[in-house]
């Protein structure tokens, strides 16, 4: 039954390790438990003649010896698992970005170079993979079972999770996350592909960069109107903001990540720079999440500004 | 209890608590006996669990095509909530502390009554005014969010009576807080003389516990529903993000209830065993002190472990960390309590009546639950596993191969005490056995298929893994059958069965030194005791 599940990712083989060792493990354990009370159940049923003399009701070795042993195999299992798990929380660095937004009940996926899909996942073979994700609406959870990877997306924050696929072909994309109506339907098909197909699968697209596509939308909703350098209004600069550190006016510190850029655009009172005045209107109904992962990559495509008023707040 | 003072008669009588507070419907239903009320609660519990298993039925029969032809997708996701919630908090958390802890406490140490008798009613009456209306709102209309309420999606996205449910569940939570609340007083204050807290028998222990979880986890269950209400009536952003709420925290709230509630659902079913064995083994308890120990150590660690629902959820990586060591650690008592059981049968004079099947099924049962709980609390292997029907084969084998197994053997066990009669045996004996293997047809398949990867709450599935699902609804019809048995051959005893003597298991407890079925107040005069629980002779 386990060797016949596909097992197409580098996670695949180390987790099906140890879901064996560990069916082992309980198994024999499982099955020693039945055989003791099967055969405590035949050897003292009424009527039997086994021995009965010195039944005990009480041995604190036995007592010391059930609670400590589970307790240390416990810990054994505990530290397997932990070393799996800071794996599939760390991903390598030069790990490929591929976003994707979750609405009911449809994947939208979006490469580094600006390819769009729905319902379908292209990556290579071999190359590490990173996804960052979010959802328009309710939670949903990224699902591969044949890659043995999971990841709830959830609204408002960015998650993320990170594979290499070890086998070509296509595998089923499922939402684990009950999500409504159509929660069962909302299926995909991941495809890997060899890595140099891939590069080409991404040129065959007309789409603009991400950077680009970003800065016509940063026009179009009117950022440009006061974040643009030399705009008469005063507003934060952007240029290389992303990756550094703000001064919030409620006194708190708060670094320029995906999440702050994500909440800035689309709840700016929250977590506002300290030193300007809050006219940004919120872009939360008006804007999709795909559009702020366009914006958000037009924003941090710019290099700081060689000026020396950059010194103190880095707006 | 062999040593007990009062000499008199404890004669079966054909009267007893059922006809002396009055034979009218209203004489029941302002009863401030407890036995009476208990009798209240196990018809309407009785009632709740075929109309949850009724909606199991639909959705096991629609998993039979994978394309799930038999109902829409939306009548599919308000089976399985009508299912979630009804059986989750209208039958597993009341089922055995509102009957049997209800009808046995007093009994057992030697009390007159609980501590509150209209406090008790009372809550009765909060249960079906909780259950019948969120009955309803299922029933008309229908809810499509799980039993579980995730937001954002409960709060902002889903079209169905939310509210109205959430009110009845909230209410339906208060006479679960006001029963523990009761069972606490009563042991504290109205035990016999002579019984000392290591003279408790075990379920005791269990009932007690178990408030202790009743009483502090189910008020953030209230908290919760009502910030879910707020936000969905008054758009207060609390867990959509949209209004700048957190949709992790409701999940932190919810399951910082919800877990420990598996424990309400659980430790009354050891309380249950640890009894039903000691009688079919005809000897004491093994480790009496590790068990009842054990109990508290559940009931504790439990409320540390919600963050294993959460893995891959969003939380921090080393919160969930922590959440898997804990979860480790509470399986350690859990171990415990299994050895223990194990121990009690070694060397003794073991009878195989009804109670005593459900029982070993039990064991077994929830031994097998407890260990595919070992994989879902090793953080690595529950991101494949969480939301599939591994999870749902898990919960399974505790709730229903652990919690419904216990109660139906604690029925059996106790039916002669509370009705006056006798159940046929042979009869149950086949039921026990049939329940197991139904059980086992339904379940296990579902642990393969969450293994191979396919997500809960589905109505429709891919064509690899039909035949799984199959062999998992002919056993769910098994199952059933198995579960009409005793609705069937108890109805039957209850006016045809042959009148039960005072104690026809020849079992220790007090319940067994008074009449069957008990007068109104229990014991012709309070009884003094002199020994443990356990003490068979024989």
């Amino acid at each position: 039954m386990i060797a016949m599940q596909p097992q197409a990712s580098n996670f695949a083989v180390p987790i099906d390790h140890m879901f064996d060792a560990m069916l082992a493990l309980c198994g024999t354990v499982s099955l020693g438990v039945f055989v003791v009370m099967f055969w405590f159940c035949v050897k003292y049923r009424r009527g039997s003649h086994a021995d009965r003399e010195g039944r005990a009701t009480q041995k604190l070795g036995l007592e010391i010896a059930w609670t400590l042993i589970p307790f240390l195999l416990f810990v054994g299992i505990f530290a397997w698992s932990i070393d799996l798990w800071t794996m599939l929380r760390t991903p390598p660095a030069d790990a490929m970005p591929i976003y994707v937004v979750a609405k009911q009940w449809m994947w939208k996926v979006q490469h580094t170079n600006g390819r769009r899909e729905i319902d379908a996942l292209h990556v290579p073979l071999g190359v590490p993979v990173r996804l960052i994700m979010t959802s328009e609406d309710v939670i949903h959870s990224f699902y591969v079972p044949d890659f043995r990877v999971k990841q709830d997306v959830v609204p408002g924050r960015y998650t993320a999770l990170w594979f290499t696929a070890t086998k070509l072909g296509d595998y089923p994309l499922l939402c684990s996350e009950y999500c409504g109506t159509d929660h069962a339907a909302m299926l995909g098909t991941v495809t890997v592909m060899p890595a140099k197909d891939y590069q080409q699968w991404l040129k065959a697209s007309a789409s603009l960069a991400p950077a680009q596509a970003g800065r016509r939308l940063f026009v179009q909703f009117g950022c440009s109107g006061c974040h643009d350098p030399g705009s008469g209004i005063r507003a934060p600069d952007l240029r290389g903001v992303y990756g550094t550190q703000v001064q919030l006016a409620d006194g708190r510190r708060a670094s320029v990540d995906d999440r702050y850029l994500h909440d800035a655009i689309m709840l700016p009172a929250g977590r506002r720079v300290a030193g300007y005045a809050p006219i940004m209107p919120a872009y939360q109904s008006r804007i999709d999440e795909e559009d702020v992962l366009a914006l958000m990559a037009y924003i941090k495509s710019l290099k700081a500004a060689p000026s020396e008023a950059e010194a103190g707040h880095a707006h | 209890m062999n040593a007990t003072t009062f000499p008199g008669n404890v004669e079966t009588t054909d009267a007893g608590y059922l006809v002396e507070g009055g034979r009218t419907l209203w004489s029941w239903l302002t009863t401030h006996d407890h036995k009476r009320i208990a009798v209240l609660y196990t018809i309407a519990i009785t009632l709740f669990f075929f109309l949850g298993g009724a909606a199991a039925t639909l959705m096991r029969l629609t998993l039979v095509h994978p394309d799930g032809r038999l109902m829409s997708a939306e009548n599919y996701n308000k089976t399985f909530t009508f299912h979630g919630v009804v059986m989750v908090w209208f039958f597993l958390i009341p089922s055995i502390p509102s009957t049997m802890g209800n009808f046995l406490v007093p009994l057992m140490i030697g009390a007159r009554d609980v501590a509150f008798p209209r406090l008790n009613l009372f809550s009765w009456y909060l249960y079906m005014i909780g259950g019948l209306f969120t009955v309803a709102a299922l029933l008309l209309g229908g809810v499509d969010t799980g039993w579980t309420f995730y937001t954002p999606f409960s709060t902002m996205f889903s079209n169905s009576n939310v509210i109205l449910v959430v009110v009845g569940v909230f209410v339906t939570g208060f006479s679960t807080i006001l029963t523990g609340m009761n069972l606490i007083v009563t042991t504290h204050m109205m035990r016999a003389p002579g019984m000392h807290w290591y003279r408790l028998p075990l379920f005791v222990w269990a009932m007690y516990a178990t408030s202790v979880v009743m009483m502090l986890a189910t008020p953030v269950l209230a908290m919760t529903l009502s910030l879910i209400g707020l936000e969905r009536l008054a758009g207060v952003g609390i867990f959509d993000p949209a209004l700048g709420g957190d949709p992790i925290l409701f999940q932190h709230f919810f399951w910082f209830y919800s877990h420990p509630a598996v424990y309400i659902m659980i430790l009354p079913a050891m309380g249950v065993v640890s009894e039903l064995i000691c009688n079919g083994v005809r000897g004491k308890i093994f480790g009496y002190k590790f068990m009842a120990w054990s109990l508290f150590a559940i009931a504790f660690i439990g409320f540390l472990v919600w963050g294993h629902h959460m893995f891959v959820a969003g939380q921090s990586m080393y919160a969930s960390i922590v959440f898997s060591i804990l979860s480790f650690a509470v399986a350690v008592p859990s171990a415990i309590k299994v050895f223990n059981w194990l121990a009690t049968l070694h060397k003794g004079t073991i009878v195989f009546h009804a109670p005593m099947i459900y029982t070993l099924g039990f064991i077994g049962l929830f031994t097998l639950g407890g260990m595919t709980g070992l994989f879902l609390a090793a953080v690595a292997l529950d991101v494949n596993l969480t939301d599939t029907y591994f999870v749902v084969a898990h919960f399974h084998y505790i709730m229903v191969g652990g919690s419904v197994m216990a109660y139906l053997g604690g029925i059996h066990y106790w039916w002669p005490k509370a009705t006056g009669r006798l159940y046929p045996e042979g009869v149950a004996k086949i039921a026990a056995w049939l329940m197991f293997v139904g059980f086992n047809l339904t379940f296990f398949p579902q642990y393969v298929l969450g293994y191979e990867g396919m997500p809960r709450r589905y109505h429709q599935y891919l064509p690899r893994y039909q035949d799984l699902n199959i062999l998992s609804s002919v056993g769910a019809a098994i199952l059933a059958v198995s579960y009409l048995m005793p609705l069937c051959y108890l109805g039957y005893s209850l006016f045809r069965g042959k009148s039960a003597p005072a104690n026809p298991w020849r079992a220790t407890g007090l319940e067994w030194t008074t009449a069957s079925p008990p007068p109104e107040h229990n014991f012709p005069a309070t009884p003094v005791v002199t020994c443990g629980p356990y003490e068979y002779r024989d």
